[in-house]
């Protein structure tokens, strides 16, 4: 069995000193050999942004591709190969700016997929534009009077969706994030597990202080039902979105992979794609 | 005894013109007669004037007629728009429900059939269809048991009591006209078929037919006229090969998900039209720059922008040879025959996987929606190649390195392995790269990685590039084309030989690269040149300018106005040109 060392490789992250992302990484290697996995069982497909780089950096197969598409990315390697383990990672602006339509439609369709987002409320590569988890008021380069917007709240929009599980976590609680990783990992269907992960050049009032100021665990509601929906929909608006833990899990939706009609339960890629003179014969037969 | 007619059929759309073409053509495939159909249609679902017209022939025709012999016609307004068409001696059968007058000038014979009457006294008005097409079916005097077999096929999933009072419906509508006529029409009577059994399909099914043969099992897609048609025809058949169709959320993640598919190594497409094709680009370039095979099928129709949606043109190619940023290599075919369709797609996905590159399969309404006869499609033709794909077990590699995805080759094609296999683990990425899949900006790495990416498809050669008919050695006129024009510059060919022009005709397939050296030496021998697309700004011959030359020897013939040529017009164009 493999350790999270060997879901490690030698590449020099290009993050900067005591960015979130660091720990993010880390979780995920943790999880991954927690959960049992050997280095080709997994693939981490990742978008663009700073926290985009991330498969490059994990000792995984690995996909760094467009700015917003990790999500039908990561989808397209799930039908080809369901033995693999897939992971979707990248940044808020990646997933909830540019990408946040297949977000919406990755959850409804409930394909067995991890997706990581590394939220840190800013846009870091192009060196601090406002993103849509930007608070109001915000001051950045491209709202030099403070962000006119409302903030997009992923959770609420992730429950009304049809979520299967949704959980959110912050990158300083290692032990909190690799569980979640885990569980989503071990989930059957579409995990969304929002991380909060401050920037440390650029968002200078979303800082590591700050949110463990704010940070509301679940972990203090003892009674906390995560199957429950509506309690789930209730908690995170009483929390304005800053609750961390597994807010809301149904372990009975199928996957698509398992609803959709005559899907191969084993891998695709496993399949001899020659067909038979048999099969051609009686497909043409429909054109006679 | 004639050996080829024009039949019509015109009507409010959802009034059952569609379903009455189906079957009327059914029959007439299984009689043995080649066919050729055009749609006209609206993009809406109900109401406004929809017609489809099939050309039935002895011989292997693959054009719309200049002309029409019957046309069946539900309302007024069907007479008005198509009794043009008709040939003096033409014969009408409209629904006398609507009493029928045929316009000033036109010398046609009508025949006012009670078909919503005779429906309505049946049970059902929904039966009109039946009445109507019983009635020209009766007309050409060919045997109403195949019909009616046809019919059965169409409605029994419905009970055996609905086929019955179709069958009825055909019997009365047949009868009825019948007796009006005084028996089959002499002037309409068809030889007979040579008899054997032919495909009768869209092109788009001819494509998707391909997908099943090639070993396509994904296809994700977005809903677009005109190519749906593939995406319902996969999502019934790949579910029974272990597959599956996703409908996505829109164009861009139907082609990411497809390169995600691909990457993972299952043959995976999409398939869209110019505004599909549009939101594709910047993907397109990451299928190109990560060397990820990927198969995309481009109908094209009326643009820019929705333009003419359900209309004939060809103007994306500018757009699939020059479309998405920076400079990748691609390629890109366009099927000029329904046959072509069916093979172009298996050879397609074997391309992409021995060079690792986009493909871009470009037909045009035309082709994709016409139905059309098929000759027999081979299975001993159906080859796959997946290139070099690493299917054995890997060595492990020295020093903990990355397995060299993007190894420098002499033939610029790198070995290709797919997450899940032992000690393949590499990086993939749109950023340019070393040969481990790490990202690289050392400027010498990147002159190599573009040589190597730019330069492995320049030898590419599809089968029959360039599809030469060229009888002649020094023509008169060379008419060069693309896609669905052929048959019909075939028939204004004929036409020109007996005007004494002398002629060659040349369907390039191969749209990117260029096929220069096959195309020049024909251009060379020709007097003049005719480069004939359905678009405005002669993008082909634009193209054959800029590879080639002969820039005063070449002459446009356009057509943009959302309809397929006719022979007529090419011929009457090119007996001006010269």
């Amino acid at each position: 069995m493999a350790t999270f060392k060997e879901f490690r490789n030698n590449v020099k992250p290009n993050w900067c000193p005591g960015c979130g992302d660091f720990s993010v990484q880390a979780a995920i290697q943790r999880a991954a050999a927690n959960v049992g996995l050997e280095p080709e069982q997994l693939a981490v497909i990742s978008g663009i942004g700073c926290s985009g780089r991330i498969s490059g950096y994990i000792n995984a197969y690995g996909l760094h591709g467009i700015h917003g598409r990790s999500l039908p990315i990561a989808q397209g390697v799930k039908l080809a190969n369901r033995e693999l383990t897939v992971i979707a990672s990248g940044g808020d602006g990646d997933g909830f700016a540019i990408g946040m339509g297949h977000t919406v439609h990755a959850i409804r369709r409930n394909l067995d997929v991890t997706y990581i987002v590394m939220d840190n409320q800013i846009y870091g590569l192009t060196k601090g534009q406002t993103s849509p988890r930007s608070a109001e008021g915000f001051k950045t380069k491209s709202t030099p009077e403070g962000s006119i917007e409302t903030t997009l709240s992923p959770l609420e929009i992730a429950l009304s969706a049809g979520a299967t599980f949704v959980a959110q976590s912050f990158s300083s609680d290692l032990k909190q994030l690799t569980s979640l990783i885990e569980q989503g990992l071990n989930h059957k269907g579409f995990s969304l597990i929002n991380v909060f992960s401050p920037c440390v050049t650029f968002n200078k009032i979303n800082t590591y202080d700050w949110f463990k100021e704010n940070i509301v665990n679940l972990e203090q509601f003892p009674d906390y039902d995560p199957s429950n929906r509506i309690a789930a929909m209730t908690k995170i608006m009483e929390t304005n979105g800053m609750l961390t833990g597994l807010i809301y899990q149904n372990k009975e939706r199928k996957s698509y992979e398992d609803l959709a009609a005559g899907f191969k339960q084993e891998a695709l890629t496993k399949q001899d794609i020659k067909l038979s003179r048999e099969d051609f014969d009686k497909l043409l037969t429909e054109f006679k | 005894m004639i050996s080829q007619l024009s039949w019509k059929i015109g009507g409010q759309q959802g009034e059952g013109v569609e379903s009455t073409d189906r079957i009327f053509s059914t029959a007439l495939n299984r009689l043995g007669y080649y066919l050729y159909g055009y749609r006209h249609f609206s993009s809406r679902i109900k109401g406004g004037h929809t017609n489809n017209k099939i050309r039935i022939s002895t011989k292997p025709i693959r054009a719309i007629s200049d002309d029409l012999d019957i046309l069946v016609a539900f309302d007024q307004e069907s007479i008005d728009l198509n009794a043009g068409e008709l040939r003096p001696g033409g014969v009408v059968v409209a629904d006398a429900k609507f009493s029928p007058t045929i316009p000033d000038g036109v010398q046609a014979r009508l025949f006012a059939v009670p078909i919503t009457a005779i429906a309505e006294e049946l049970g059902t008005s929904l039966m009109k269809n039946m009445v109507a097409s019983g009635a020209s079916w009766g007309l050409l005097g060919l045997p109403m048991e195949v019909f009616n077999k046809a019919v059965e096929e169409e409605f029994g999933r419905k009970g055996a009591a609905i086929v019955e009072k179709n069958v009825e419906a055909v019997r009365r509508g047949a009868e009825f006209v019948l007796e009006q006529a005084g028996g089959p029409l002499d002037e309409f009577k068809l030889e007979e078929a040579d008899g054997k059994q032919k495909l009768f399909m869209i092109g788009n099914e001819a494509m998707a037919l391909g997908c099943v043969a090639a070993g396509c099992r994904l296809m994700s897609a977005y809903p677009i006229t005109p190519a749906s048609e593939i995406m319902e025809y996969l999502i019934k058949k790949l579910p029974k090969f272990g597959g599956t169709v996703v409908q996505t959320e829109d164009e861009i993640a139907a082609v990411t998900m497809a390169i995600g598919a691909n990457y993972a190594g299952v043959r995976t497409m999409t398939a869209s039209a110019g505004p599909g094709l549009a939101l594709m680009m910047e993907a397109i370039g990451l299928s190109g720059m990560t060397e990820t095979p990927l198969l995309i099928v481009d109908t094209q129709r009326g643009g820019p922008s929705t333009g003419l949606p359900t209309k004939q043109e060809q103007s994306d190619i500018n757009a699939l040879i020059y479309g998405t940023h920076g400079e990748i290599p691609k390629l890109v075919v366009a099927p000029s025959t329904i046959e072509e369709c069916f093979y172009d797609i298996i050879e397609g996905f074997n391309l992409a996987e021995q060079y690792q590159i986009p493909v871009i399969v470009a037909t045009d309404l035309q082709l994709s929606l016409g139905k059309q006869t098929s000759e027999a499609l081979d299975y001993d033709k159906i080859v796959i190649n997946r290139g070099k794909l690493v299917t054995e077990e890997l060595e492990p590699n020295e020093d903990n390195r990355l397995f060299k995805r993007y190894e420098f080759t002499e033939d610029g094609i790198s070995p290709r392995v797919i997450p899940g296999a032992k000690h393949g683990i590499h990086h993939v990425t749109g950023v340019e790269h070393d040969q481990e899949g790490r990202p690289s900006e050392n400027a010498l790495n990147r002159e190599k990685m573009m040589d190597k990416r730019l330069g492995k498809i320049s030898n590419l050669r599809v089968t029959n590039a360039v599809k030469a008919d060229v009888p002649n050695a020094n023509p008169d006129l060379l008419i060069i084309a693309m896609g669905s024009t052929g048959g019909t510059i075939e028939e204004a060919r004929a036409r020109l030989t007996a005007d004494g022009i002398t002629t060659n005709q040349i369907m390039v397939r191969q749209m990117h690269p260029f096929p220069n050296e096959l195309l020049q030496p024909h251009l060379e021998s020709a007097k003049q040149v005719v480069v004939l697309e359905n678009n405005a700004t002669g993008q082909l011959a634009n193209l054959i300018k800029q590879n080639i030359g002969y820039h005063d020897r070449i002459r446009n013939l356009l057509k943009y106005d959302g309809t397929p040529f006719l022979p007529s017009e090419i011929h009457k164009a090119c007996k001006e040109l010269n």
